[in-house]
């Protein structure tokens, strides 16, 4: 379902905006416009759907008229032309009370720079939203205390907004918009003005909440790694026109434009591509109708050194190395008696860029593990291949295996079961 | 220079006499009424308070707001006050002070938040304030002793006039000041423009008002001296009688018990502001 429609959505500044409006629609450029008439086209006829629990992601550098465009879906600029439907009603053409009840009731709005009030507490600058719309104090205070424990706040409802760091200010900003409740949020540079490790926190945090609280969202950033990490959907804007709307995956591939090639050539893969992307299908021993001869056999046929074991229905049980299996066999114990658990697992979404590190120090390979079921391994091999290839270039494990071979050492080459 | 002749002299006079009094006589005698009525109020209350309680109560504030230091000088400059016979008159000078000071706070400050928000009304008010701010005072005791008679009121009425334009400068200021990210976002939440002023930018140009509200209180003050010239009783009086006599003795006891009334009131209210505490 469309939650938000923005048809042909135009911002001209200057003296006569509405001239300038149609100047655009004459076909003339924004720099066109600014050299004969001296007015700046913020915004030249946008034009995109975000759909109900969407995460719509806005990007473009700075001067691009992304900020503008997220100000005009509130109002808090005014359009010069075009339509901004919220679940179907025109924002544009709302009168006052109207628009004041729309930002109350289903624009929550988080900003670069924070925006709390200095005077107030964490807690009544969280009740801000709900009391202006007149909710009864204790109402209000629940919904903020709730807020509040969701952004990871809890006892720090006393504090003022100087006694905290800006990572913890933002998580204000954010519990603010979410104490209101509203459907969209639109958040404007959120996490710009916070350092790199807290703003992957926050990322991620910002994804959890958006499962948890179902939220439709429209993210603006200048980063594309942020925009690639987080958008369900991406728009790239510049000089005030969308250039591509596309999921990470169209963008990546097929770049509309060399603008959007520029900045697609400069993304670190490691941060786009999941785990899923480079995994490969396990070779496995299953503990209800395998012994230990069986998974020796298997090894050998592989030429692997360790073997993951799963129950029936796939759930992970543990790794068998080819040494224990033998000593299974010799000393005639149960498969599960030899098992190691010592390796390490992932899920089917990490980024690869937090499995680089793994993946170095790691002996065994990296299981990809889902509902507890194993659904692929990484071996060093895959990373380095998705990180060069790109996803979907890398299929073809088996010849991977003997270039791994040839290149390594057997006992490294041993060790990543290859 | 003297290519024609601007009656400017006569056409004034004409003005007040045949227009202004006869038009808005009336008018400016129902102002003098409640000013003249709060005024006699005032000085009665302070004149009522034994000097012992006043003082304490005065080096409590002082205390509490200002530190030991200001509550020491409370207490010594009031003691100077009474041993040089002048409490009386301070406390005349102090009532003076107090009502011009509440009649700039209550009408300055809704202009200087009427001109913040409208930059028309900005345009009207900034010149009128550079009038009343450079025009030298003793100008405009001529029509208020025409309009308001001698003593208090006229001294009140000319204080306000002197010492209001800091109050609205500085709330105009103060509500300009605040973050222009802060306003959006109440905006963004759907807040009135009365919310707007009530929730967001009044609290937070309290700092900047009260710097202003302390100005207003050391400019009335510093009217004291010029005002008793059209009949305000107090220090100021003292001064003058000290001037007319050159007598310099009684001019220093008078000018002594302004600066300590003056600086007791600077520390307190400056101990009152958030952003200095």
């Amino acid at each position: 379902m469309k939650k938000i429609e923005v048809k042909n959505l135009t911002k001209v500044f200057g003296s006569h905006p509405k001239k300038g409006a149609d100047l655009l629609k004459a076909g003339k450029s924004k720099d066109e416009i600014l050299r004969e008439t001296g007015m700046t086209v913020g915004v030249n006829r946008a034009t995109f759907d975000v759909n109900e629990g969407e995460f719509f992601v806005i990007m473009g550098l700075s001067g691009s008229g992304k900020s503008t465009l997220i100000r005009l879906i509130n109002r808090l600029i005014e359009p010069t032309d075009g339509v901004i439907n919220i679940d179907g009603k025109d924002i544009s053409k709302m009168n006052k009370e109207d628009l004041l009840t729309v930002r109350r009731k289903k624009l929550g709005m988080v900003f670069q720079k924070f925006a709390l009030l200095p005077h107030r507490t964490i807690q009544q600058n969280v009740e801000f939203g709900l009391e202006i719309q007149g909710i009864d104090p204790n109402k209000r205070a629940e919904s903020a205390k709730k807020a509040i424990e969701a952004v990871g706040l809890g006892g720090y409802e006393a504090s003022y907004p100087d006694q905290l760091s800006g990572g913890m200010q933002q998580r204000v900003g954010l519990a603010r918009a979410l104490a209101s409740d509203t459907d969209i949020l639109l958040m404007d540079e959120a996490f710009s003005a916070l350092d790199p490790l807290i703003r992957k926190d926050m990322q991620d945090e910002l994804l959890t909440l958006q499962e948890e609280w179902k939220k439709t969202i429209i993210f603006i950033t200048h980063d594309l790694d942020e925009a690639l990490k987080l958008g369900d959907r991406i728009a790239i804007m510049k000089d005030g026109v969308i250039v591509q709307i596309g999921t990470s995956e169209e963008i990546m591939r097929n770049p509309a434009n060399e603008y959007v090639s520029n900045f697609v050539e400069d993304v670190d893969r490691s941060k786009v591509l999941v785990a899923e992307n480079v995994m490969i299908k396990p070779d496995v021993v299953t503990t209800f109708k395998d012994g230990p001869r069986v998974a020796v056999r298997r090894m050998q046929d592989k030429g692997i050194s360790s073997i993951f074991v799963v129950e029936k229905g796939g759930k992970l049980k543990g790794l068998l190395t080819i040494d224990d299996a033998v000593e299974a066999i010799n000393k005639n114990k149960w498969v599960e008696d030899v098992l190691i658990n010592d390796f390490h697992h992932t899920s089917p979404d990490t980024p690869l860029t937090d499995l680089i590190g793994i993946a170095a120090e790691t002996k065994y390979p990296i299981a990809v593990v889902r509902n507890e079921k194993l659904v692929g391994i990484i071996v060093r091999v895959s990373i380095l291949s998705g990180l060069v290839l790109g996803k979907g270039e890398y299929t073809d494990p088996e010849s991977d295996e003997e270039t791994l071979s040839a290149d390594h050492s057997p006992i490294e080459a041993g060790g990543d079961q290859a | 220079m003297n290519y024609f002749y601007l009656p400017l002299e006569e056409w004034t006079n004409n003005f007040v006499d045949f227009w202004l009094i006869p038009t808005l006589g009336g008018f400016f005698d129902a102002l003098s009424v409640p000013i003249a009525l709060i005024l006699d109020w005032v000085v009665y209350l302070l004149l009522l308070l034994p000097p012992e309680l006043f003082t304490i109560i005065l080096i409590a504030l002082a205390w509490k707001f200002a530190g030991r230091g200001v509550a020491i000088f409370t207490l010594v400059g009031l003691l100077y006050l009474g041993s040089v016979d002048l409490w009386v008159d301070g406390m005349q000078t102090l009532s003076i002070v107090i009502v011009a000071t509440l009649l700039s706070i209550l009408i300055g400050i809704p202009i200087g938040i009427w001109s913040a928000k409208s930059n028309g009304v900005n345009q009207v008010v900034r010149p009128i304030l550079d009038f009343m701010q450079t025009l030298p005072s003793f100008v405009y005791l001529i029509p208020a002793i025409l309009l308001f008679g001698l003593g208090g009121v006229p001294a009140v009425i000319s204080t306000f006039v002197f010492a209001t334009p800091p109050c609205v400068r500085l709330t105009t200021l103060g509500i300009k000041q605040v973050p222009e990210d802060v306003v959006e976002a109440a905006r963004a939440f759907g807040a009135t423009s009365w919310q707007m002023l009530a929730k967001v930018q009044f609290p937070l140009a309290i700092p900047t008002m009260m710097a202003g509200i302390n100005q207003t209180i050391m400019l009335a003050l510093s009217m004291a001296v010029i005002a008793s010239m059209i009949g305000a009783p107090g220090l100021g009086n003292i001064v003058l009688a000290g001037i007319s006599r050159v007598n310099v003795g009684l001019g220093l006891i008078g000018g002594l018990g302004i600066v300590v009334i003056a600086i007791i009131l600077d520390r307190i209210t400056q101990g009152l502001n958030p952003k200095n505490s």
